[in-house]
């Protein structure tokens, strides 16, 4: 950095960057420097903090102390259009996109004066259609993004920062939600990008992509640089060292001893209201003692498939057997009593109430058993107990059972409702995306109390995006891609290739 | 004189569009907020306050067009509160909206009366007279429907040209409709989510409160309390009618006032002679609910209607 | 500007605001008092005389507070559950229309019915009239804000309809009016020569009811729970539409057993402005209680004491009643900021 030239060369400096969030240190004095046509890759698990500081640096947050430059000037803070306009580009996680607009209209959006008159669409088409050659990310762009695959709303949101002539990328956990295939084409999106001169922040925790694509990687850990090198100079082992600051130990499950099928899913279609995909043509059995992994990119029916066997919504066509037994009336209610077990994919929006207190969210499937209430008159007392119980033995960290279920971590809010999952010793078990966003520890935690569980002989449907997660926990994999199932492959037996051409869409033809 | 009679009679759609004219108004003014993501149910309220505000401005001795700009200046203030509250602190658009409703009526009728503590017949002003234009009033029954009005109906068909130009065509238009589908998506490409709402509810009020001005200024020529009747209510039904969009939510508002310029003439036929005329007048509220049950189920609501953006909430 | 969740509000934090909020209202009143031309201490004090400064004055606060009370239990309960009835109004004069038509021989029934079957008339009324926009809410996905609002509307108009037509009181001289209820349908007095009814004890009675509902029963808390994320309550297995027919049920009814308290308690018959905006006024009297069941019992009787007192007020002075509205929409607005900051913290950044 003392070359001259060198110093011409960096971007992008970070600078002391702290950030507080009551008492929690999300980000504690960062400072890093990044270099034209440079990548670097942000390692961290789970609420290390990269998210918030990206978050500062577009200006959503203002950070308590530290200063960012951009090409030589100070950004001001809590700026977004400021980071817009020195040429940062962000591809949000979550996308920032307005379903209900053309994939143009989300692109132009926010570019021009607020007050002209026009719009100016013709204009910004050729310019769209430029940039997508360029970098090669076609999409249409009259089309609507609400009919948009996830790969193809990632695209959009890239083509978002370069029509904003960004010169510095970032994406956060940009290959969370995609297939390996798809991946590999972002990989080339953003090689191109660097060859044009752009800068590139790569945020992740999966190392392999981490050493494939950077030149330089940042490992954060509990909100500070613990550690950084040139790609070339590190391995994954070293690198995983850093970021989880231990020896890692994966939970690994022993083989199983898969027993008879629980519940059984024969030519089931459905396709509920509301939701873009349906399922198609559904065979599944969940047998005793065995992980059923569900693969796919998010949106394919995995959500409805989630549903049918939680009792969220009922089969068009098609019917479902517990046990043998065809199923006749199905709801949330049935579902638990016919003793599944259930942790829906978002903690916050479904899984908890987050101004209730821990008792009142333990108690929340079972309200109406006779021990927590009599009549119609809830006994507090037991709910209580419960409660507490269900907070010991699954290592709930809160104030008490009386504490507001939000002010809890999304770990230990996880970890409670796996409890109430798994309390009363469920004989199947949905667990939906069951470790999304979680930090390591609470990931190997929930992992391990899913493979204990199968280990007393509970069949478990497993739905996860995170490939890594599915090849290392199920037993079975199956993959489903826009509402169908493709067959069951024995863990080891199908490689993570195979299984992105399944969630492609490729082979159903001949498998159907 | 039977329904055919009355459908073709010239007066009877002049009356159609004199009654729709406050509608379209408020309606347009309800649609900008709900674009931007406002439910404001202040609507009520401050289409009496602009009733009053109005005609009090012109009984004090100025001009028309400064009521229509005193009317409208007191709907922004309104809406300033409105968006405060419910725009950068995030309350319930619910209970602040009813409450802007209760507040902007009792201090209409608290400086009339502070105004005019002791007047039996409510006092009148010299109000907007038609103006007929030329040739294009001389189109059978249309003609003097449409082209025979008051500047104040004129100009409510101008609002609604101007709300469906600037929503569809205009860079603003695009940022204020994302900003009431998914806010974090405005607020990604640099804009402000709090200043497009704050904007749409002040500016939406402002239109509301000359809605309720052409009451007093326009249709009638003084001011009374109860004036507006619900007819806030009956725009947000209209609003979800027209599915949000201009074009749609005038074309209800003229339909609705149709209906409503039909029941008033039905009372004087043998029919009215028969049915008591309070189901005459339930109609427009019957229709605004059988509107809702019809349309509510196609429309696209805006998706982050009703919900509050807190930026960078953890 | 941000707003940061107070992870333990403290005691002061959580009455202080409130407090601060109802005194705001006051000095903004206060404002305007001074605007008329008034003294707002000389003011403010003639209010409370009216209010609470003799005997009458009292007692005429709670008979004014007990169809507040129960509106404001009617409003808390269906917005504990999220469903904004705003239809009180309507609940309340369908309340008050079946209580006539079951405590009279009006429309040609057997009359007068016992009080009890009166009561339980209008529960059944009120609580059928919310029924309506919440069948509708649940199944067409229509808002019931705005059909409770405009069926406030319907009803008046139907009333008004009876009231010239099967129900008008033949020795009314024209004024529409239903005919009087028989002694013997009329609530009694509480006191003998005190002037409160018995619709007051029952308005505490179904205000320590609704307590116990929401603390100690499964109803109240599938209730809390489908107000506050009826995604996860759908998901654990409540029916969430089937509890907010409930609800519906509940508050419906405690709206109507307003009109049935001032028909049989009070006026003893059914005129079109037998309410002031007792169903609008509930949402005041339910929001400055923060929506308890004990609390909407003391806000009824500080609200109707503001109405009551300004009236009292304005003959004395000449400040417009409405002042009254002013003061208490002011509080409603006030309050709802209040209730904010009690659980979140204005931080910079």
């Amino acid at each position: 950095m003392t070359n001259k030239t060198e110093a011409q060369d960096i971007v992008l400096r970070l600078n002391g960057i702290t950030k507080t969030f009551g008492d929690l240190i999300a980000n504690d004095a960062i400072s890093f420097d990044l270099r034209r046509g440079e990548v670097i890759a942000l390692l961290g698990e789970n609420g290390a903090g990269k998210t918030t500081l990206m978050n500062i640096l577009f200006g959503h947050y203002t950070a308590d102390a530290g200063t960012i430059e951009a090409f030589g000037t100070a950004l001001p803070a809590g700026a977004t259009g400021a980071a817009l306009k020195a040429g940062l580009g962000m591809v949000h996680q979550h996308f920032a996109l307005v379903n209900n607009l053309t994939v143009q209209d989300n692109i132009v959006l926010g570019t021009a004066p607020l007050w002209s008159l026009g719009i100016g669409r013709k204009a910004a088409r050729t310019r769209i259609k430029q940039l997508s050659d360029d970098f090669g990310l076609s999409v249409d762009p009259n089309a609507k993004v609400g009919s948009l695959s996830v790969g193809e709303r990632q695209r959009v949101e890239i083509l978002k920062a370069l029509y904003r002539d960004a010169r510095i990328l970032i994406l956060d956990e940009p290959t969370a939600v995609l297939t390996p295939q798809e991946s590999d084409a972002l990989f080339d999106t953003l090689q191109k990008a660097v060859q044009l001169g752009l800068s590139v922040i790569f945020i992740s925790h999966k190392l392999h992509e981490v050493m494939a694509i950077s030149d330089r990687v940042i490992v954060l850990r509990h909100g500070k640089i613990v550690g950084q090198a040139s790609t070339s100079d590190t391995s994954a082992h070293d690198l995983a060292e850093l970021m989880v600051g231990q020896e890692i130990v994966k939970p690994v499950p022993s083989d199983a001893s898969p027993g008879e099928t629980l519940f059984s899913m024969h030519g089931v279609f459905a396709h509920p209201k509301g939701q873009r995909t349906g399922v198609r043509n559904i065979n599944l059995d969940l047998r005793a003692g065995q992980i059923l992994g569900l693969a796919g990119v998010s949106g394919n029916g995995q959500g409805v498939l989630a549903d049918l066997l939680s009792g969220q919504t009922v089969p068009d066509r098609g019917d479902m057997r517990l046990g043998g037994q065809g199923v006749s009336s199905w709801s949330p209610r049935a579902a638990l009593a016919a003793d599944i077990g259930r942790i829906p994919e978002d903690r916050h929006t479904t899984g908890s109430i987050a101004e209730f207190s821990l008792t009142e969210n333990v108690i929340l499937e079972r309200y109406r058993d006779p021990e927590i209430s009599k009549a119609g008159w809830m006994r507090w007392s037991a709910a209580e107990s419960l409660a507490k119980d269900v907070i010991d033995r699954f290592d709930v960290r809160c104030p008490g059972p009386d504490a507001r279920i939000r002010l809890l971590s999304g770990g230990n809010m996880q970890k409670l409702i796996l409890g109430r999952a798994l309390e009363g010793g469920p004989r199947i078990i949905l667990a939906n995306q069951p470790v999304r966003g979680l930090d390591i520890g609470a990931v190997t935690y929930v992992q391990n109390r899913l493979i204990a569980a199968r280990d007393a002989g509970a069949a478990i449907l497993l739905i996860s995006e995170d490939l890594d997660e599915i090849l290392s926990l199920a037993d079975v994999i199956r993959v489903m891609s826009d509402g169908r199932l493709s067959p069951e492959f024995a863990r080891g037996s199908i490689t993570p290739i195979e299984l992105g051409k399944w969630m492609a869409g490729e082979g159903f033809d001949h498998a159907a | 004189m039977d329904i055919v009679d009355i459908l073709l009679s010239a007066s009877f759609w002049a009356a159609a569009v004199r009654i729709a004219s406050p509608l379209i108004f408020a309606t347009m003014g309800e649609l900008i907020c709900e674009r931007a993501g406002i439910l404001n149910l202040g609507i009520e309220g401050i289409m009496v306050i602009g009733a009053f505000a109005g005609w009090m401005t012109v009984y004090m001795g100025f001009g028309l067009w400064s009521g229509v700009c005193v009317a409208m200046a007191s709907g922004m203030l309104f809406g300033l509160l409105h968006g405060t509250l419910t725009v950068p602190f995030g309350l319930s658009q619910h209970v602040v909206g009813l409450g802007i409703t209760l507040l902007a009526t009792s201090s209409a009728y608290y400086i009339y009366r502070l105004a005019l503590p002791a007047v039996s017949s409510p006092p009148r002003i010299v109000p907007f007279k038609p103006f007929e234009i030329p040739v294009l009033s001389q189109i059978p029954i249309f003609g003097q429907a449409i082209f025979n009005q008051t500047p104040l109906t004129y100009l409510a068909f101008g609002v609604v040209v101007i709300t469906a130009f600037v929503l569809y065509r205009t860079p603003l238009g695009l940022a204020l409709r994302s900003a009431g589908d998914n806010p974090a998506a405005v607020e990604a490409q640099g804009l402000s989510v709090t200043a497009l709402r704050m904007g749409a509810v002040i500016v939406g009020s402002g239109l509301m409160a000359v809605g309720g001005a052409f009451l007093t200024m326009s249709a009638f020529d003084s001011f009374f309390f109860e004036m507006v009747n619900g007819r806030g209510w009956i725009c947000i039904a209209l609003v979800v009618f027209g599915a949000w969009r201009p074009g749609k939510a005038l074309l209800g508002a003229l339909l609705f006032a149709a209906f409503d310029a039909l029941q008033i003439r039905l009372q004087q036929t043998e029919l009215g002679a028969l049915v008591p005329y309070q189901v005459f007048l339930m109609i427009p509220y019957v229709l605004s609910i059988l509107a809702l049950i019809l349309m509510s189920r196609r429309a696209e609501v805006p998706a982050a209607l009703m919900i509050p953006y807190n930026r960078g909430e953890r | 500007m941000r707003l940061e969740p107070v992870a333990n509000p403290s005691i002061a934090r959580s009455l202080g605001f409130p407090a601060a909020a109802l005194l705001l209202s006051v000095v903004v009143a206060s404002g305007l008092v001074l605007l008329a031309g008034a003294n707002p201490f000389a003011t403010l004090g003639l209010i409370l005389k009216g209010a609470v400064g003799s005997k009458f004055a009292a007692l005429e606060t709670l008979n004014r507070a007990t169809p507040l009370i129960f509106t404001g239990l009617a409003v808390a309960v269906a917005f504990r559950a999220k469903l904004w009835n705003i239809g009180a109004e309507a609940q309340f004069y369908i309340g008050a229309l079946m209580t006539v038509v079951f405590g009279t021989s009006a429309l040609g029934l057997p009359g007068p019915q016992p009080l009890v079957v009166m009561g339980f008339a209008a529960i059944v009324g009120g609580a059928v009239m919310l029924l309506g926009p919440v069948i509708l809410k649940t199944r067409f996905g229509v808002d019931e804000v705005v059909t409770t609002l405009l069926l406030n509307f319907i009803v008046l108009l139907f009333i008004s309809l009876l009231l010239e037509g099967p129900l008008k009181d033949p020795m009314g001289m024209g004024w529409p009016k239903s005919p009087r209820l028989d002694p013997d349908a009329r609530l009694p007095r509480i006191v003998t020569g005190l002037r409160l009814h018995w619709g007051f004890a029952l308005a505490l009675i179904c205000a320590g009811a609704v307590w116990v509902i929401e603390k100690r029963t499964t109803l109240g808390y599938e209730i809390r729970a489908v107000g506050q994320n009826p995604r996860a309550a759908r998901f654990a297995g409540i029916p969430v539409n089937f509890v907010l027919v409930k609800t519906a049920l509940l508050s419906g009814g405690l709206a109507a057993l307003a009109g049935f308290s001032e028909v049989a308690g009070l006026k003893g018959s059914l005129t079109l402005d037998l309410s002031p905006g007792f169903g609008y006024t509930g949402i005041i009297v339910a929001m400055l209680a923060l929506l308890h069941p004990v609390g909407v019992v003391v806000s009824a009787i500080f609200v109707a004491g503001i109405f009551v007192g300004a009236d009292s007020m304005s003959r004395a002075a000449n400040v417009p009643t409405y002042i009254a509205d002013i003061l208490l929409a002011t509080a409603l607005l006030l309050m709802v900021f209040a209730i904010l900051l009690t659980r979140y913290r204005i931080v910079k950044g």
